[in-house]
């Protein structure tokens, strides 16, 4: 490098300041859950002194931490399932079949990457409200699983458009039919993309607020992030375990993200790929 | 056959919604009993012509332009750094996107605990003699709305670094090494040649902010409700307010439709002049 002297130092003087601004309040929240309130009302910036696991420990005993999570999760599961499922098969018939109005179905899904879940969440809302949905996970499930498909089949299609004719073609003499073909060889060959629509979608799903808010009435059914807002709002009074609450509801994103980072950034920039192609 | 299932499901719960919404607009209706009162555009005027959803707008635009001029050149400059080989540079890379995963509900309970009156937030303040700059962050309307971009700031700045970053790696090293032996300096080749690569990145950038600055939501909800006094509310926090809360409908149908109308403008027209404009054969393309 050719860039020596005083820049390399400025560098991670730089890169200090943003590790401490991303990752100090995450930390000092957690390190909140393991004081007392009194200890966070005397000295909001102190050190736990001493260690205190009750907060944690009520919150991981109680229940509802786990009702959040595994709500949370079951919708998540269901609308990658979904997502990826019944995007892969669009994408499959819009990338290597030739049928009339193809490309303006493409443009159709397309089109919906323009519209804003928050948008329409009042909309779904009184959709759910009429066709019985309400305070049930399907009416979040599915609405979230429809709006993920624009990116999932901008995403897969191209991917499935690259695999070679010849491929389909020695298939089919091997006696495979489009099905055969399509779970066999294309899906197997289309696994990175798969993974990374997989992925976006989960995410987007396990973040999603204002939809669960609007439908969801019965504490029982609420999703994390709308537990974490409801915890904090009920319990304000005991600072102390909202940090633990809060701290928890971070780790599993934060988890999940060490483990799927390469996918989600992948990801993001796969998205950004497909929409300047 | 195939595309069958997607597109059911794509048009009940995409497209019929914001169709029945645009006919629930035309009533006025609170939700219970049938139809019946039909006031035509009336609500879609009401909308229109309230000053609260205008300054609403106004807060959408406003969060929109800081992005640009704020969060963009911030999101340029760390990605620049981290692309650089610097030692810990795949940790930095970790540090700067974490916020990004952690829910806008969970970032929004985080804080609200930190900008506590008193709390975490004004103590490091005082204590590093920034204290005459503390401010009642989420109770003083002149300042909201600006606590609230923070807010925003520290949690999708990592998204424009990942993004940038990925832009940034597919330029090939050796147009930088041809400025630099032509004698170009790093700030040249930064300026004349990185910068010009990068842009088609930028423009994607912008377009997904812009389309984040219309959809704010769950962080001004969960924080100020849009208070005090609507001087931090967004388009969705009036719809769901005025429409939902209020058990107004009609009324929340006809400002989802107009929000709709907005955003799908915009989109589209930013869509088609700037993005599609330049990438053929542009060299951060994804190469598939």
């Amino acid at each position: 490098m050719r860039r020596i002297g005083l820049a390399l130092p400025a560098g991670y003087l730089v890169a200090l300041v943003i590790v401490a601004i991303t990752l100090v309040p995450m930390l000092y929240v957690i390190l909140g859950g393991f004081r007392t309130s009194a200890q966070i009302n005397v000295s909001p910036t102190g050190l736990p002194h001493p260690w205190v696991w009750h907060n944690y420990q009520a919150i991981l005993t109680s229940g509802a931490f786990w009702q959040n999570l595994g709500n949370s999760a079951l919708i998540a599961v269901v609308v990658t399932g979904l997502a990826v499922g019944l995007g892969s098969m669009a994408s499959f018939a819009l990338a290597r079949y030739h049928f009339p109005g193809r490309d303006a179905w493409y443009l159709l899904f397309a089109v919906g990457l323009l519209f804003p879940a928050n948008v329409a969440s009042l909309p779904v809302y009184l959709l759910d409200k009429q066709v019985g949905l309400l305070d049930n996970w399907l009416g979040v499930a599915l609405p979230e699983a429809a709006f993920s498909l624009p990116f999932t089949i901008i995403i897969l299609r191209p991917f499935m458009r690259a695999v070679p004719g010849e491929l389909e073609d020695a298939a089919t003499v091997d006696g495979a039919g489009r099905v055969t073909f399509f779970l066999r060889i294309l899906i197997p060959l289309s696994r990175p993309a798969l993974l990374t629509v997989s992925v976006l979608a989960f995410v987007t799903s396990w973040n999603s607020f204002l939809l669960p808010l609007l439908v969801f009435t019965t504490p029982s059914h609420f999703t994390l992030p709308l537990g974490v807002a409801t915890f904090q709002s009920t319990y304000s009074q005991d600072t102390a375990s909202v940090f633990a609450f809060t701290a928890l509801s971070m780790l599993p994103a934060l988890a999940f993200f060490l483990l799927a980072q390469r996918r989600i950034v992948s990801g993001l920039s796969g998205l950004s790929g497909s929409m300047t192609g | 056959m195939l595309l069958g299932p997607a597109l059911l499901l794509f048009a009940g719960f995409v497209l019929l919604p914001i169709c029945i919404a645009a006919y629930y607009g035309l009533f006025n209706w609170s939700g219970y009993g049938s139809l019946s009162d039909f006031t035509g555009l009336h609500n879609y005027r009401l909308v229109i012509d309230d000053p609260v959803f205008r300054e609403s707008l106004l807060h959408n635009v406003i969060i929109g332009v800081l992005s640009l001029v704020i969060q963009l050149p911030i999101s340029i400059a760390v990605a620049l750094l981290l692309n650089r080989k610097l030692r810990g540079g795949s940790f930095l890379r970790t540090a700067v996107f974490a916020p990004y995963v952690v829910s806008q509900a969970t970032t929004a309970v985080l804080w609200l605990l930190l900008l506590e009156p008193g709390g975490s937030v004004d103590q490091l303040m005082k204590a590093v003699g920034l204290g005459g700059l503390v401010q009642q962050w989420l109770a003083n309307p002149t300042i909201v709305l600006y606590t609230m971009f923070a807010v925003l700031t520290w949690q999708f700045i990592g998204f424009g670094v990942i993004l940038l970053l990925a832009g940034l790696q597919g330029i090939p090293p050796e147009l930088r090494d041809a400025a630099g032996i032509d004698g170009a300096s790093a700030w040249q080749t930064t300026r004349r040649i990185v910068l010009p690569l990068l842009s088609p990145t930028i423009r994607i950038w912008i377009f997904l902010s812009m389309i984040g600055s219309l959809q704010v939501f769950d962080l001004v909800w969960i924080m100020t409700l849009g208070g005090p006094a609507d001087a931090s509310s967004t388009m969705v926090t009036y719809m769901i307010f005025f429409g939902f809360h209020s058990l107004e409908f009609g009324y929340g149908s006809a400002a989802a439709v107009i929000l709709f109308i907005i955003s799908f403008v915009f989109a589209f027209l930013y869509q088609r002049f700037a993005l599609r404009r330049d990438t053929a054969g542009a060299l951060t393309r994804a190469v598939r």
